[in-house]
């Protein structure tokens, strides 16, 4: 009788689980085994696959483009990540304390997360534009810049041109993530620091960095996640330009499949780059717990 | 048991009829079919396809798709299966997509054609594989040079007479930009400093008009550091340095190359033919040919090819709106009429045409020019990522020492 009971419950948790199995499954797992079967074999648009494993990894070590992009991205993602992380954690401390209007402050800075991705990076190439864009002229009248600046004319200008729409789009979203952070501590904890005669930034140091530390973490993995997988600014924004200086591995995976149709080859440097993320990010949580 | 089995069974058959009764049109029943095209031609297939809808019981639901993203929509397309009836796609990228099995083969209906033999010929020869046919011209677009005769008069130039040498052209340029760019908003010329088609489709002719090339006829090897292409590339950068380009020229992806010769702003450049229909009606504009640096004339036959999807079900009814699009009626009544480049030769003399002077030098220059065959154009030359675009800015923008090292970077990707 026991038996059935406990039997009975294992199948009920089976039938609970099975919607998100189903999605995952479907959503997930089927695509990546179709990844990792097509990263086997030389696939082409149209027709049949012929197996070449290993060959579509072997010709990675001779595509200097990837190579570049490896670097690149890692370059991108390490700024990225310490400037969005300063401005976001600035941001929620400025808004952190409930007085008057912090609503719209609060509105304000995340505003800019709710415009698309791609929308946001049009935004920016027409801003920033030096034949129409009404920064220039703006800098000129206030006597900032003599010369129109070529904000995505220059390797170096264009990844900071980059950045700063990436820290303008994604600032307010991680202000957030770690407006939840901050507001999770007790009050008791910093009322005790005080009357034991803490100041400020021994407060901040002391009590607040260290309460935050999951906090700070989910925002890592998911700002060091977002910019290894970049794709949407570079391609829209600077088109990898000037001169490959701002191709990201994505942007390289894309080639490889839409413009090479090379959808084997493609697909062998999809999962490259799905293992080393996985391995980062469990080296990540392993440090930030 | 056995009658819920044979329930299911019987659900499914009819699932299965019903599904295929749909996908295929009884005999006489109207049909629509569907057609991409990018934005390039955006206007000549609108007005093909609209006159085609008004006078047929089938029509056309035609698509256009942004040029830059055009290649990797038909592939990913493609990958789905999901291709639509008919698509066109840029001539020079017709010999790629003809070995990935893309397109139908059409030979015997081409074949039936009574004016097969006036189809323009380089169309023709990039559509053709293994001996069989796969694409019909669609649009023609050649390359020529624009100039603009206000600013030419402005600028104490002839204004009836446009360049007959690319040393020329750079003579004029510099004159318009000398006399009349103080305001920073006229300049001399323009071209897409970082658009790798851009080059192609407006230095190249120079090269070809010296009697020169710039790949080998199974476009397999890239003769792009070889003298007749470093001298054209001289001049240009030589116009570049003395600020005679507007100062975006460098930073020009390609979208918006086209859009200052428009506003009136440019004293003379290289546009596309098929943009003289689009010109605002108050700019006075001369036609010219595209020299080389000493004389020659030449162009590049770009434009589109169209063919009918391999993994189409209505391929006569998809077929009958492409013959028809070669039909007198629309080469004559929808394409020479708004002053467009016709995709047979044999009509090129027509009523329309023959208003414009203009518009018999261009269609007069279709076999003077060249189209560039390679099957793997588009990844080495349009690609802003491919070899070619790196070997065109240091050749214009930076160390030309490096040209050659690039050019063997160009040959091994034509060779992937």
């Amino acid at each position: 009788m026991r038996l059935t009971a406990a039997r009975s419950r294992r199948a009920m948790g089976w039938v609970y689980a099975a919607p998100t199995a189903l999605i995952v499954g479907v959503l997930f797992l089927a695509p990546l085994v179709l990844v990792v079967w097509m990263s086997l074999h030389r696939w082409p648009l149209l027709g049949s696959a012929a197996f070449n494993a290993p060959a579509n990894y072997l010709k990675i070590a001779g595509n200097p483009l990837f190579l570049d992009a490896v670097l690149f991205t890692l370059k991108y993602t390490v700024i990225t990540t310490v400037l969005l992380s300063l401005v976001a954690l600035g941001l929620a401390l400025l808004v952190q304390e409930r007085r008057p209007g912090i609503t719209f402050f609060r509105t304000a800075f995340f505003l800019p997360g709710a415009v698309g991705f791609a929308a946001a990076a049009l935004l920016f190439y027409g801003l920033l534009n030096n034949d129409f864009g009404p920064i220039d002229p703006l800098l000129r009248a206030v006597g900032l810049i003599d010369e129109p600046v070529k904000w995505i004319g220059t390797p170096d200008m264009a990844l900071f041109s980059t950045i700063a729409l990436v820290v303008w789009r994604f600032a307010g979203f991680n202000m957030l993530i770690l407006l939840t952070g901050l507001q999770a501590i007790p009050v008791e904890v910093y009322e005790a620091a005080r009357s034991d005669g803490a100041g400020r930034w021994q407060i901040f140091t002391r009590i607040t960095l260290p309460l935050l530390r999951p906090t700070l973490a989910l925002m890592l993995i998911l700002s060091v996640t977002g910019s290894l997988l970049a794709f949407d600014q570079f391609f829209v924004f600077t088109n990898g330009g000037p001169d490959n200086s701002t191709v990201s591995m994505v942007m390289v995976i894309y080639r490889e499949a839409f413009f090479r149709f090379d959808l084997g080859g493609a697909a062998a440097l999809s999962v490259v780059l799905l293992v080393a993320l996985v391995g980062l990010n469990a080296l990540m949580m392993r440090r930030l717990r | 048991m056995r009658r819920v089995v044979t329930g299911i069974a019987l659900a499914a058959l009819l699932t299965l009829t019903a599904c295929g009764g749909g996908e295929t049109p009884q005999e006489g029943a109207a049909v629509t079919i569907t057609m991409w095209t990018r934005a390039a031609t955006q206007a000549q297939s609108e007005r093909l396809v609209k006159a085609y809808n008004a006078g047929h019981k089938n029509q056309v639901k035609l698509t256009v798709i942004p040029t830059d993203n055009y290649q990797p929509r038909i592939a990913a397309a493609a990958g789905a299966k999901q291709l639509p009836d008919v698509f066109a796609a840029d001539v020079i990228f017709v010999p790629n997509y003809t070995s990935q099995g893309l397109f139908l083969d059409i030979t015997d209906r081409i074949d039936a054609l009574p004016y097969k033999a006036g189809l323009a010929p380089s169309h023709m020869k990039l559509g053709t594989m293994d001996g069989r046919q796969y694409t019909l011209p669609h649009t023609l677009d050649l390359s020529v040079w624009f100039w603009n005769k206000d600013l030419y008069a402005k600028a104490g130039l002839d204004p009836e007479k446009g360049p007959k040498t690319l040393k020329e052209f750079a003579e004029h340029a510099t004159a318009v930009q000398d006399k009349l760019g103080g305001d920073g908003k006229v300049h001399g010329t323009f071209f897409g400093g970082n658009c790798g088609g851009c080059y192609v489709f407006t230095f190249w002719p120079s090269v070809w008009a010296a009697g020169g090339q710039i790949m080998n006829a199974e476009g397999t090897a890239s003769l792009n550091d070889q003298a007749a292409m470093s001298e054209v590339f001289a001049i240009w950068r030589g116009l570049y340095d003395k600020g005679v380009t507007g100062p975006t020229a460098k930073e020009e992806q390609g979208p918006t190359w086209t859009g200052y010769f428009a506003k009136g702003e440019i004293g003379v450049m290289p546009m596309p033919s098929t943009t003289l229909g689009l010109m605002p009606a108050d700019l006075k504009i001369g036609v010219a040919p595209i020299a080389g640096p000493s004389g020659g004339e030449s162009t590049f036959v770009g434009g589109d090819s169209v063919g009918i999807s391999s993994t189409t079900e209505h391929a006569d009814a998809a077929w009958e709106f492409l013959s028809w699009t070669v039909s007198d009626e629309a080469q004559v009544e929808v394409m020479a009429k708004n002053k467009d480049v016709l995709a047979r030769t044999d009509l090129a003399a027509n009523a329309h045409s023959a208003k414009d002077p203009r518009v018999v030098l261009i269609n007069s220059l279709v076999a003077k020019g060249q189209t560039p065959y390679a099957p793997r154009f588009g990844q080495t030359f349009n690609d802003p990522q491919g070899p070619w675009l790196r070997l065109a800015r240091e050749a214009m923008f930076g160390d030309t020492t490096k040209v050659a090292r690039l050019n063997a970077e160009v040959t091994a990707s034509l060779q992937q």
